[in-house]
């Protein structure tokens, strides 16, 4: 009974930063910002919603026995964890640093930290 | 009620292809491309649990990892100049 009702707010975590990764993807003015909504967001929201899916395969898993299929599900949705975890914010910093040298200038920006880097590195050769 | 997730998770996996349909310049596509996937691989593994497929969580693991490398490339193809 407990399990279930973490199962449940684990969804209800998951669904609803799921949502608001998307229409954050849709609504922000350019892909620094859309990369802050999505990626964060969808890293913790997809967290939770694997963590839903331990909690109840993990239920079934400790009612049938030791050697239930569901044993399975547990360990291989802790692996996919790690790689959502691993793959998400990798993939984030290649593809900010490839849109800042393709040209694309950040949006109502005050401070450009990697611009300034650029220029002082031209400087020192 | 897991099948309900999945079927929850097509409410953002379409925000994100209007976004990849529209997306002015090839980061945003990328970005979208990225959030697509990790969406894909929710859906799969909460439609693995559902039916009790073990096999479609491996696929799933498989799906990120491949869809991470794809992105690294892509990133590194749009970095070298204007596209």
């Amino acid at each position: 009974m407990v399990l279930n009702i973490i199962t449940y707010i684990c969804i209800g975590i998951g669904c609803f930063f799921n949502l608001v990764a998307a229409i954050g993807l849709l609504r922000f003015p350019d892909p620094y910002t859309r990369m802050h909504a999505t990626t964060k967001c969808s890293t913790f929201g997809g967290i939770f919603l694997i963590l839903a899916v331990i909690i109840q395969s993990a239920k079934i898993w400790a009612s049938e026995g030791l050697s239930s299929p569901q044993s399975i599900i547990v360990l291989h949705g802790l692996i996919a964890i790690v790689a959502l975890i691993l793959t998400n914010a990798t993939s984030a910093h290649a593809n900010a640093q490839a849109a800042h040298r393709s040209g694309i200038k950040p949006a109502r920006a005050v401070v450009d930290d990697l611009e300034e880097d650029i220029k002082n590195k031209e400087k020192q050769c | 009620m897991f099948l309900w997730v999945a079927a929850f998770l097509l409410i953002p996996i379409s925000l994100t292809v209007i976004r990849l349909l529209l997306g002015p310049t090839a980061p945003d596509r990328l970005v979208a491309m990225d959030n697509l996937s990790t969406l894909v691989m929710l859906a799969m593994i909460t439609i693995g649990f559902a039916f009790s497929e073990v096999i479609y969580i491996d696929v799933a693991i498989v799906y990120a990892l491949l869809s991470f490398v794809a992105t690294l490339f892509v990133a590194k193809y749009i970095g070298r100049g204007t596209f």
